[in-house]
């Protein structure tokens, strides 16, 4: 049956499927057990999760409207041709197990992903590390939080979060580095905003080259030069040592390689006024946050994907512990250096050592006897011995053809790896790509020999961990395709049929759950911080009543553990903290006279990675809707450039197309693009095809958020946009620039091309394919360059397209209601090619995507009814009164509303 | 005792006045009035729904004989004037009858044009511009199945389609390729024959002949058939010629006013000799004559203010068609052709058979042809009349205003 089946009479407790905050949803048994194709479920934040006790941001929130089939694989596919489970399974196994015994384990790899479930995840890693035979595994987490990993691991002897989230609300002082909180995190981000409500003490200071929408709650906003972090907390180190604000006495006890640490800060960062010119920051913001930082000892420190993407991240990482173990700031209530996580089972995977540098339950290659304990507690026939590829390093070898066969599951590294056109060679050159995936189409899965079908989010059992170690499940709540697997099943039945079948032999992910909780207790005795061996004989049942907890759960923490390290006993051989002396360095890749921007990425509020589910509800897709670039207003004006035109963006790697967005927010030379767009939603949207492989030594993460390039107007010679009711194939656009967006029963696409058009309306009858059972409407100002027309269907509006010189054409807001109405009226069929309803308002750009509050709307009703709060806009229009996430936005809508107002009335 | 004032002429431009006049300025004139059919003022226009039975001759009339006597005017119905002395100021009728006036306005229309080809004067050949008209063609129809209507212009097709409401198999002949040449460009004209060929609610659709020139009547007492210029031959029982008209000028002739196409007239409506003034289609104003309705009622206006002694004037008319042609809607105005390098803005729903067409010249509309859907043609006539920057707008000016 390939259409949604909806499971339970009653609510089902699951987890939310995006990002690391890892909040708890209640699906609603309310939802209507339609088998329809535009199938949706009830969702609502779970009161009683720990991580956002009933909260959910817009993306969460909307996660029941992406639950249906649209763009599903459906089966599983060789060589394109749709084949039973029997078939691909054996053409998996055979061809791994023959390039194993011709060029040996290592010819092998596995590219899995954060977001699978920790079962999966398990599996995957038991699979090629013990039964294959080489730890040539890596995941998308390389990209996200890798080297968060290794600081941790450099510091504490492992991989240990030691913070949780309700540290938050009992700090006085948040610094958020590297992290658009906001827009990445909403959730931690309302916790953050709540907590300075209950607390005016609090200060929160935000270190971020860009201005962005996280500021809004900074008491303080430092726009340091990218790249800069370590220096700037090793400058910290040195001014708390200056101010004698250490704790020595922690110090002593509970820390190793104090003095080098501080020695080498005192040297490079030993002057307050020389570190803010190296980090281009003014000395009097700097000399606040310092002075904030050594007055105020409950000091959370959190950061993200700012500090990891660098070519330095793992650095970055410990000169912020550093300064936390300097001060023994960590361990206790409202304290500590926070990783934050970007996806909903990043930890899992930690937790499991799915990484190519990790072996099983926090234990490392580089222990013997911890390889030996893997291997015996797997009965493992072919244990590797040794670290494999990191993810730069695995395509790389693919691309050199060292890796002949490799397994993909769940992520798409096409769009998200650096130097991505080169990824996509090295796929296009490999012997054997297997493609596991829940969607048919993506980037990665064009390149795939076999394609797997998975089930997804909801139609599966398994646990996920999040930011601050809090396992939770996510449940299954409805059927999936008739023919997609568990992705556990999957990998254990191609290990089945390549022999190891007792090893395997799993009915449930419960089974797979407590062999891995059994591990994580096997020899430990508390030499690892990873331990769930409370769970060791977990039944089927315990599984299904699984309430969130944070690990370690074992015999002496049954209950959970909220905060680690509140002893000062770490997992070192000295049981000691490491300090590390840090020299930072800059980003490796420079400016040049060819090259003068720097490139910097990040997400968008209502987007989530390559957006294969994201970009299925139209209500997501309301906010941001194309890719874009931001830069400052002097960039903008050297480059002659306007809000709204299309700019290219290129290095020697690559170019990305998209639109300019002015902002001074950014600092100037620099440049930030969105990283979602992949080539199934844009034609030139890739901006990892222009990231340059730069990696950190240590932990193998790319850099990320620091390439450079140079810009240049993209001549249009004309844009357009077309509304389909059904998609168009992209092929038809040849070169030319194009967006596609999901909307409500239909899609849009944004259109420009360098080259003029001969025959406008020839090329629209084709685009458009116009045929003998529709009729066609057109609209022609040939000496305007305008042109428009539409394709009426049984007296349905089909298909819409505007040409137009530029990008100047109505919004597109009306004609994409116009697909919801079962006939068009005569008026709409006349307004149609005007773009508008006669006499109607235009609501503008969606702000408010949860309550479709429009941009005109908002200032409209600021303007007609006083408002001077955002409270009084949700009050008048409910926009922000939901999931919170456009509250920046209407205050910066307000603030420039209420500027306005003043300088009328003033000039 | 009041000045005299003598109307020729009760068709819709003389009535127009009359009641204008009244209205500017009441009492103030003895107001005779002649009219050389036998009956009061109508409505021209409704003759083809006369034709097609959609309308009867009381449902028409605009000015009875007792709309005359309510208002004390002298109304000579059947009474043809044949001479002016315009300098004694009388005027003679047929019957001898002599009439003198104050104050004369000659509103005597116009005549249709006549092709003058071997067999225009066989009975059975008709046009098509009076009661008298409609009455020959309805006495054919009940005896005979054929006719042939020349000229495809509004008129002619009016003819023709009554014609066919009336059980007749017609054949419409054109000299142009273009029906109705004068509104209607060459895209919106084929989407009307189209509409014009289809059979519809039992009624068969029209024959087209276009291009093509009639060079002969054919028949021994009565029209047989007609031949065309390409050689070919129709056999028809009816020929209605509608090709035109021409302004009736002959009573102006003979009473020696300067007559050109029409009776030569300043801004103040005033003929060449005193006291004597030109209304309508009969006259030519600023080398300009016209046919449609709406320029002669606002001459009427101006020349109803003038003899109440205002000082307004008449500059000429920027005119526009607004009809239905058989159940089309139609407006067309200024150059709507569209030709010189002037831009050109189109809108096309041929599945509704619409087809809308503004012509700009420096973001000014100086034309507009609106086909199937005439809605915002006021909106868009007055743009043209205020001459209007209309670059904020452009966007959507073909689909009217509102937007």
């Amino acid at each position: 049956m390939n259409r949604p089946v909806f499971l339970s009479p009653e609510d089902i407790e699951t987890t939310c499927p995006y990002c690391g905050v890892g909040c708890g949803m209640t699906i609603s048994s309310k939802t209507t057990p339609v088998e329809s194709d535009s199938f949706e479920v009830k969702v609502k934040g779970s009161p009683s999760h720990r991580a956002n006790y009933g909260k959910l941001c817009v993306k969460g929130s909307s996660a029941g409207e992406t639950v249906d089939f649209t763009g599903r694989m459906l089966h599983p596919q060789i060589d394109g041709n749709i084949v039973d489970w029997e078939t691909a399974l054996n053409d998996v196994a055979k061809t791994f197990q023959n390039t194993i015994s011709e060029y040996g384990a290592d010819s092998v790899a596995f590219y899995v992903s954060g977001q699978f479930l920790t079962e999966d995840y398990y599996v995957a890693n038991k699979l090629i590390k013990g039964f294959m035979g080489t730890a040539n595994i890596d995941t998308n987490s390389r990209l996200c939080m890798a080297s968060a990993v290794v600081g941790y691991k450099r510091a504490f002897g492992s991989d240990t979060v030691p913070c949780c989230y309700e540290d938050l609300e009992h700090a006085d002082l948040i610094t958020l580095v590297g992290s658009n909180t906001a827009w990445a995190h909403p959730i931690i981000y309302q916790r953050i905003v709540a907590a300075k409500k209950q607390n005016p003490k609090l200060k929160i200071v935000v270190v971020d080259p860009r201005r962005t929408a996280t500021c809004d709650i900074a008491d303080l906003h430092l726009a340091i030069k990218p790249g800069m972090d370590a220096a700037l907390f090793n400058g910290l180190l040195a001014y708390l040592n200056q101010q004698k604000a250490l704790d020595l006495d922690y110090i002593q006890k509970h820390t190793e390689g104090f003095e080098s640490a501080l020695q080498k800060a005192n040297e490079l960062q030993g002057n307050v006024s020389d570190l803010a010119t190296q980090c281009d920051l003014n000395e009097t913001d700097l000399q606040q946050w310092l002075y904030w930082a050594v007055h105020t000892p409950k000091m959370v420190t959190m950061y993200s994907q700012g500090i990891n993407q660098s070519s330095s991240g793992v650095d970055k990482s410990n000169a912020i512990i550093n300064c936390h173990l300097a001060t023994g700031r960590i361990g206790k209530e409202g304290m500590g250096p926070f990783s934050i996580t970007g996806q909903p089972n990043a930890m899992g995977g930690r937790e499991v050592g799915g990484l190519a540098n990790q072996l099983a339950a926090h234990m490392d290659f580089s222990d013997p006897e911890s390889i030996d304990r893997v291997a015996r507690f797997w009965q493992a026939e072919n244990m590797a011995q040794q670290n494999g590829l990191k993810a730069v390093d695995l395509f790389h070898a693919v691309g050199e053809g060292k890796i002949k066969a490799i397994w993909i599951m769940n992520t798409n590294p096409v769009v998200s790896m650096p130097d991505a056109d080169k990824v996509k060679r090295a796929l296009e050159k490999c012997d054997y790509v297997v493609v596991q995936d829940c969607m048919q189409d993506t980037d990665t899965t064009r390149m795939a020999n076999v394609l797997l079908p998975a089930t997804t989010w909801g139609e599966t059992d398994g646990a996920v961990t999040n930011s601050d170690r809090t396992i939770s499940i996510q449940r299954q709540f409805m059927q999936g395709p008739e023919n997609a697997r568990p992705d556990w099943w999957i990998l254990s039945e191609v290990a089945k049929k390549m022999g190891w079948i007792d090893a395997f032999n799993y009915d449930s992910a419960v089974d797979i759950f407590r062999e891995h909780a059994q591990l994580s207790g096997f020899e430990n005795n508390g030499s690892r911080d990873f331990d769930i061996s409370a769970f060791a004989n977990i039944t089927k049942q315990e599984y299904a009543d699984f309430k969130p907890i944070q690990w370690p759960v074992n015999a002496s923490a049954r209950n959970g553990t909220h905060r680690m390290f509140s002893e000062g006993r770490f997992f070192t051989p000295s049981k000691k903290a490491q300090f590390i002396a840090i020299t930072p360095y800059s980003p490796l890749s420079q400016q040049t006279e060819d090259k003068p921007y720097v490139l910097n990425t990040g997400r968008v509020r209502d987007q989530w990675h390559t957006m294969t589910r994201t970009a299925k509800t139209a209500k997501l897709m309301a906010h941001k809707n194309e890719p874009y670039i931001t830069l400052h207003p002097d960039d903008a004006s050297l480059h002659q450039l306007s809000e709204g035109d299309l700019v290219r963006v290129s290095n020697e790697l690559g170019q990305l197309i998209g639109r300019v967005d002015i902002s001074s927010s950014q600092r100037r030379g620099e440049i930030f693009v969105p990283i979602h767009w992949t080539s199934q939603y844009a034609s030139h949207g890739r901006v990892d095809s222009l990231i340059q492989a730069n990696v950190d030594p240590l932990s193998g993460q790319p850099e990320s958020k620091h390439a450079t390039a140079k810009i240049e107007r993209y001549s249009a010679q004309w844009q357009g946009f077309i509304l389909s009711r059904t998609a168009i194939n992209p092929e038809l656009f040849d070169d030319d620039y194009w967006v596609k967006i999901t909307g409500k029963q239909f899609y849009r696409y944004e259109i420009a091309s360098e080259r003029a058009l001969k025959n406008s309306q020839a090329w629209a009858k084709i685009i458009l394919s116009s045929s003998e059972d529709t009729e066609w409407i057109e609209y022609d100002d040939t000496s305007c360059k305008q042109y428009r027309a539409a394709l009426i269907k049984n007296d349905q509006l089909h298909k819409v397209f505007f040409m137009a010189a530029d990008h100047k054409m109505p919004s597109r807001d009306w004609l994409g209601q116009l697909f919801s109405a079962t006939e068009l009226s005569p008026i709409e069929r006349r307004s149609l090619l005007a773009g508008k309803a006669s006499g109607v308002k235009d609501p503008g750009r969606m702000i408010c995507s949860c309550f479709g509050v429009g941009i005109n709307t908002i200032i409209e009703a600021i303007e007609a009814k006083d408002l001077v709060s955002v409270d009084a806009i949700g009050q008048a229009l409910k926009a922000g009164t939901n999931c919170g996430s456009c509250v920046p936005e209407l205050t910066e809508i307000l603030a420039v509303e209420l500027n306005s107002d003043i300088s009328e009335k003033t000039g | 005792m009041k000045p005299k004032l003598i109307l020729v002429g009760t068709g819709m431009a003389g009535t127009r006045f009359l009641e204008h006049l009244l209205e500017e300025a009441p009492n103030s004139y003895e107001i005779e009035v002649f009219n050389k059919e036998p009956v009061g003022g109508y409505n021209r226009i409704m003759l083809s729904p006369v034709l097609a039975g959609e309308k009867t001759i009381p449902d028409i009339m605009t000015h009875d004989e007792a709309w005359f006597e309510e208002r004390r005017i002298r109304l000579h119905t059947g009474k043809m004037v044949s001479a002016i002395d315009s300098v004694g100021q009388v005027l003679t009728t047929f019957c001898g009858e002599t009439y003198f006036y104050d104050k004369l306005v000659i509103a005597t229309g116009s005549n249709p044009f006549k092709l003058e080809i071997p067999g225009a004067d066989l009975p059975g050949v008709v046009t098509f511009r009076d009661i008298r008209d409609v009455e020959n063609m309805l006495s054919v129809s009940q005896n005979h199945n054929k006719a042939v209507v020349i000229g495809g212009g509004l008129l002619g097709l009016e003819a023709a389609h009554g014609l066919i409401k009336r059980g007749m198999d017609v054949t419409v002949i054109h000299r142009s390729e273009v029906l109705m040449n004068m509104q209607m460009d060459k895209e919106s004209s084929q989407l009307l024959k189209s509409h014009l060929e289809q059979e519809s609610n039992g009624v068969s659709g029209m024959k087209f002949h276009l291009g093509v020139n009639t060079t002969e009547i054919l028949g021994q007492h009565q029209v047989e058939s007609i031949r065309l210029d390409d050689g070919s031959e129709i056999a028809t029982d009816l020929v209605v010629m509608s090709i035109g008209i021409r302004p009736n000028t002959q009573l102006a002739k003979q009473a020696n006013l300067d007559v050109n196409r029409g009776i030569l007239v300043n801004d103040f409506l005033e003929t060449s000799a005193g006291n004597i003034y030109a209304l309508g289609e009969c006259n030519e104003h600023r080398g300009q004559t016209y046919g449609l309705v709406a320029p002669l009622y606002e001459q009427a206006k101006i020349l109803a203010k003038r003899l109440a002694g205002q000082s307004v004037s008449y500059t000429g008319s920027i005119t526009s068609t607004m009809l239905k042609v058989t159940g089309v809607n139609l407006f067309s105005a200024g150059e709507f052709k569209g030709e010189n390098g002037a831009d050109v803005i189109v809108f096309r729903d041929l599945a509704k058979n619409i087809y809308r067409k503004i012509v700009l010249k420096n973001n000014q509309v100086i034309g507009a042809l609106l086909f199937g859907d005439t809605t915002g043609a006021n909106w868009l006539f007055e743009l043209l009349r205020q001459k209007q920057n209309i670059s904020p707008m452009r966007d959507t000016l073909v689909f009217g205003p509102g937007y």
